[in-house]
């Protein structure tokens, strides 16, 4: 299991470091192995920070996470590190710049087997690729051999995946993978998540898109200026969303088949059901600092105060 | 009709020939209407906006006629899209917002802007405040350098000078991408009240986003691989569509309320054809799942209902 608890990520900003700047504050959450968790948030919100502090890109700086008991901060020296990176890989959001543009794209499998798999034999190593490949659907004579520049989006983003999967991880972030991508492939990519997702993995999938993080993840987190505001399970969260930002971010994500206006009538008919009066209203919402509290089981909330309509 | 576009064909220069990014779409679009343009990149949307307002260095007119409010555009003769440029035909292209002189305040930049297309800052400077308010900004902006400002004020100042002078003609490429979702709904619904207070007569939304053109738009026009695939009421392409294409991009396309355990959704597979030398007939062939002899000609883009263009034998 791979657990944030009560995680803060704190820059030092200004000249001197003299203020600080706090981008993640006490988020505690956790993937378990066969669950995808999505973290959904604006720019800004401090989700793709939560995703390099799991992949120790970046330190964190109050709370821990663990990977199953284990305080990953305290991952000292080049053995335990790679222990931990054969466990946990990143994929993040440009495919195009993930590359080096010298060399061929499957020179990323090569780095991998010189770091992890030295004594692997050649034909033995031809098939753990092949294997992998075909995890992620690609046709091995399609993609092996070529440069970056010769293939799609959809393709390198997929071989990202598939080296990612060498290593027999147990845990994938997942940072913006598809939003580089065109319609017509980035289906097939967050269906190859959910895949791996049944084979056992488990994921945290960072994305500013509620459609895509509705699609796939059983958990939501739902993250604003670095803060959790509402998480819990996926249809909860959609299904009855409970803090003004959630629903704010309801209101604005373009949907097939109803129209803005439609959706934020809907909204305000179930705020005025919350409240049971017209005087309150959400979107003046004061935030009560404080720990989440459970609202049913499985959904916990940031506290608020409605605040009264203007 | 504002725009008529007719079998305009504009390809790109390269070593090794040229890329038929544009060839030969067809279409009108209507007095105040707003038109979605989409497609995947590569399919010659953000092409079709350019040829409209300048042909760069690498690109070259083959063919074909605009026609905008009855007067003939010379897409192919720089000098004389002067007269049609910013005036009547406005585009904000691609990462306008981070376009703007850092170097020059708001204020300064658009004086100098205007004064190059021999307009006179002070005359329209009581517009331009009007319409800065209009779009929620404070007048101050306009004393701020563009780093003051973040991305969807930026964007708002942006989308108000390139319609000061009420041009017939708005073409609008990707201005939501890089922006916050609640961002993103506040700039679309002000390109609507644009056309509303009739700022700007018809408008083309070139975006690779067809639910939040869906959510502004009248019509939506689909480009594959440098042709037009549909043309349709906005309602229509995404309850009815008929080309297999759109049908397909419209499935694999998920939205709030959607979960993979109980509908998967599955994408297009293949890619779209290179435009160097693309293949004859229907260009989305090789990927369709109804394709059949008679693909290897082009179907051509026909009416089949009111409104309702496509381009496809098997779209009866």
């Amino acid at each position: 299991m791979l657990k944030f608890d009560r995680v803060s990520k704190v820059y030092r900003v200004g000249s001197f470091g003299g203020d600080e700047l706090t981008a993640v504050r006490d988020a505690d959450f956790e993937v378990r192995p066969g669950e995808v968790v999505s973290l959904i948030g604006e720019s800004g919100s401090g989700k793709s920070t939560l995703g390099k502090m799991a992949l120790r890109i970046a330190s964190v700086s109050r709370g821990a996470i663990t990977c199953d008991g284990t305080d990953i901060s305290t991952l000292r020296g080049n053995r335990r590190l790679k222990e931990y990176y054969r466990r946990v890989q990143g994929v993040f959001q440009d495919p195009f710049s993930s590359y080096n543009p010298i060399f061929k794209a499957d020179r990323v499998f090569a780095v991998i087997r010189s770091e992890y798999h030295r004594g692997v034999s050649d034909a033995e190593w031809r098939e753990k690729v092949r294997s992998a490949l075909d995890v992620v659907r690609l046709d091995p004579a399609q993609v092996l051999g070529k440069y970056p520049h010769q293939l799609s989006g959809g393709q390198l983003q997929r071989l990202l995946i598939a080296r990612a999967l060498l290593l027999d991880i147990d845990y994938l972030v997942a940072d913006e993978v598809i939003s580089m991508l065109d319609a017509s492939t980035r289906i097939d990519v967050l269906n190859l998540l959910a895949d791996l997702k049944a084979r056992g993995m488990g994921i945290l999938f960072i994305t500013h898109d509620l459609a895509l993080g509705n699609y796939i993840s059983d958990q939501t987190v739902i993250l604003h200026k670095g803060s959790i505001v509402e998480r819990g399970g996926t249809e909860k969260v959609f299904g009855d969303p409970l803090h003004p930002y959630t629903r704010k971010l309801l209101a604005s994500v373009p949907q097939f088949h109803k129209k803005w206006e439609e959706v934020e009538a809907e909204l305000r008919a179930r705020e005025l059901a919350d409240t049971g009066s017209r005087d309150y209203h959400l979107s003046t919402a004061q935030e009560v600092p404080g720990d989440l509290v459970e609202a049913s089981e499985d959904h916990f909330v940031q506290p608020f105060v409605p605040g009264v309509r203007a | 009709m504002s725009l008529k576009v007719s079998d305009l064909r504009v390809y790109y220069r390269t070593l090794r020939g040229d890329v038929r990014a544009l060839d030969g779409p067809a279409f009108t679009l209507a007095d105040g209407e707003i038109m979605g343009l989409a497609g995947e990149s590569g399919s010659g949307k953000s092409t079709l906006g350019k040829s409209l307002i300048r042909l760069d260095g690498r690109m070259k007119y083959v063919g074909g006629a605009v026609e905008l409010d009855g007067d003939e555009v010379p897409v192919w003769d720089d000098r004389k899209m002067n007269d049609f440029r910013y005036k009547r035909i406005s585009l904000i292209p691609q990462y306008a917002m981070s376009a703007m002189n850092p170097t020059r305040k708001i204020g300064r930049m658009t004086a100098e802007l205007l004064e190059s297309r021999g307009v006179r800052f002070r005359e329209v400077r009581e517009e331009l405040n009007r319409r800065i308010e209009l779009v929620g900004l404070d007048v101050d902006v306009l004393d701020r350098y563009p780093i003051e400002l973040s991305g969807g004020m930026k964007q708002r100042v942006v989308m108000v000078l390139s319609t000061l002078l009420n041009p017939s003609l708005l073409i609008a490429d990707e201005v939501t991408s890089a922006l916050d979702v609640s961002t993103q709904r506040a700039v679309a619904e002000t390109l609507v009240e644009f056309r509303d207070r009739r700022f700007v007569k018809s408008m083309i939304v070139v975006t690779h986003d067809i639910s939040l053109v869906y959510q502004i738009a009248d019509s939506i026009m689909v480009m594959y691989a440098g042709r037009l695939a549909e043309k349709a009421p906005a309602r229509t392409i995404i309850e009815a569509p008929r080309h297999p294409y759109t049908k397909m991009l419209i499935s694999a396309l998920p939205e709030v309320g959607v979960k993979y355990a109980e509908k998967r959704l599955t994408g297009i597979p293949g890619s779209p054809p290179g435009l160097l030398d693309p293949p004859k007939g229907c260009r989305f062939r090789a990927r369709c799942p109804l394709a059949s002899e008679e693909c290897e000609e082009q179907p051509p883009f026909v009416e089949v209902e009111r409104d309702h263009y496509v381009a496809c034998w098997k779209a009866e």
